[in-house]
């Protein structure tokens, strides 16, 4: 079996950055699948509690970094009964390779999942290369 | 049997819990056919108020009509699947992290609950369940009649 089983418990993030954050709050690191098509690169970045308001996706030269902000949700006169998750912050980077068109980048935001279509930059696009006959 | 009870305080490890986790990780590993997410799948945080709990769970990227949710007396079940991104032909992951497949949770609750007004909400990818508790199962006040 190559694919891995990855641990269903959210990951806290190690110090993203190397920096200290001003909000006090948990980051976690977002699960995502990473898949290739021949037009694209497609990132699913699992952040339940985010929407389109509250996600952030920054290129930054070669770095690509997803943020987002969940509100915890509070509910006034209950109290936590029983406890398997935490919300906060999501934080994740990745490097990107130049063969990313880097004016070309969608992201959407649906049910909690953040999808960035990466178009390829043209010149990397395969090309089918005609054979003329001599 | 039954999932967790309410009134486990915190996140402790349970070694119940922790066998539950072991059994589906190997049922997993052997099964092909049809992927079940972990038993403990989606995490779930239970609200208590006077007349009714909440039930929140983490949930991102279900379809929310292919979801189901029932109540019979005081025991919750929610069961529904992710579905895994289509790929086509010539394309390949690089990374896959999320995990698809059909889950179900069952919990008990504190208290029997009025099934008819239990709703149901999906908002960013977070279900929220609204229990409110059954008339017939509420406590009764007893007036102390003094001679």
């Amino acid at each position: 079996m190559s694919k891995e089983t990855k641990e269903l418990q959210k990951q806290s993030a190690q110090s993203p950055m190397e920096t200290e954050r001003t909000r006090n709050s948990k980051v976690y690191v977002p699960k995502v699948d990473i898949y290739e098509t021949k037009e694209a690169i497609i990132l699913v970045a699992d952040m339940p509690g985010v929407d389109e308001k509250s996600v952030d996706v920054v290129l930054d030269k070669n770095i690509l970094t997803i943020s987002g902000t969940a509100e915890p949700l509070s509910f006034k006169d209950y109290s936590i009964g029983y406890s398997e998750y935490d919300v906060g912050d999501y934080q994740r980077a990745f490097t990107i390779s130049d063969e990313v068109d880097k004016d070309k980048i969608e992201a959407t935001v649906k049910n909690g999942v953040l999808r960035l279509t990466l178009h390829k930059a043209e010149k990397v696009k395969a090309r089918k290369i005609a054979i003329k006959a001599a | 049997m039954f999932g967790p009870t309410v009134w486990r305080f915190g996140r402790v490890t349970d070694p119940f819990r922790e066998m539950q986790r072991l059994q589906g990780e190997m049922n997993r590993l052997f099964s092909t056919v049809d992927p079940q997410i972990s038993q403990e799948y989606p995490p779930i945080n239970v609200w208590l108020g006077q007349e009714d709990v909440i039930v929140t769970a983490e949930a991102p990227g279900i379809d929310p009509a292919a979801c189901e949710i029932s109540v019979i007396g005081d025991t919750l079940t929610v069961s529904g699947k992710v579905d895994p991104e289509m790929l086509k032909e010539g394309e390949s992951y690089h990374r896959q992290e999320r995990s698809y497949g059909s889950f179900k949770r069952v919990l008990q609750l504190p208290f029997h609950v009025n099934a008819e007004k239990v709703e149901a909400k999906y908002e960013k990818g977070i279900l929220r369940i609204t229990l409110p508790r059954a008339e017939e199962d509420k406590p009764k006040k007893v007036s102390i009649q003094a001679d």
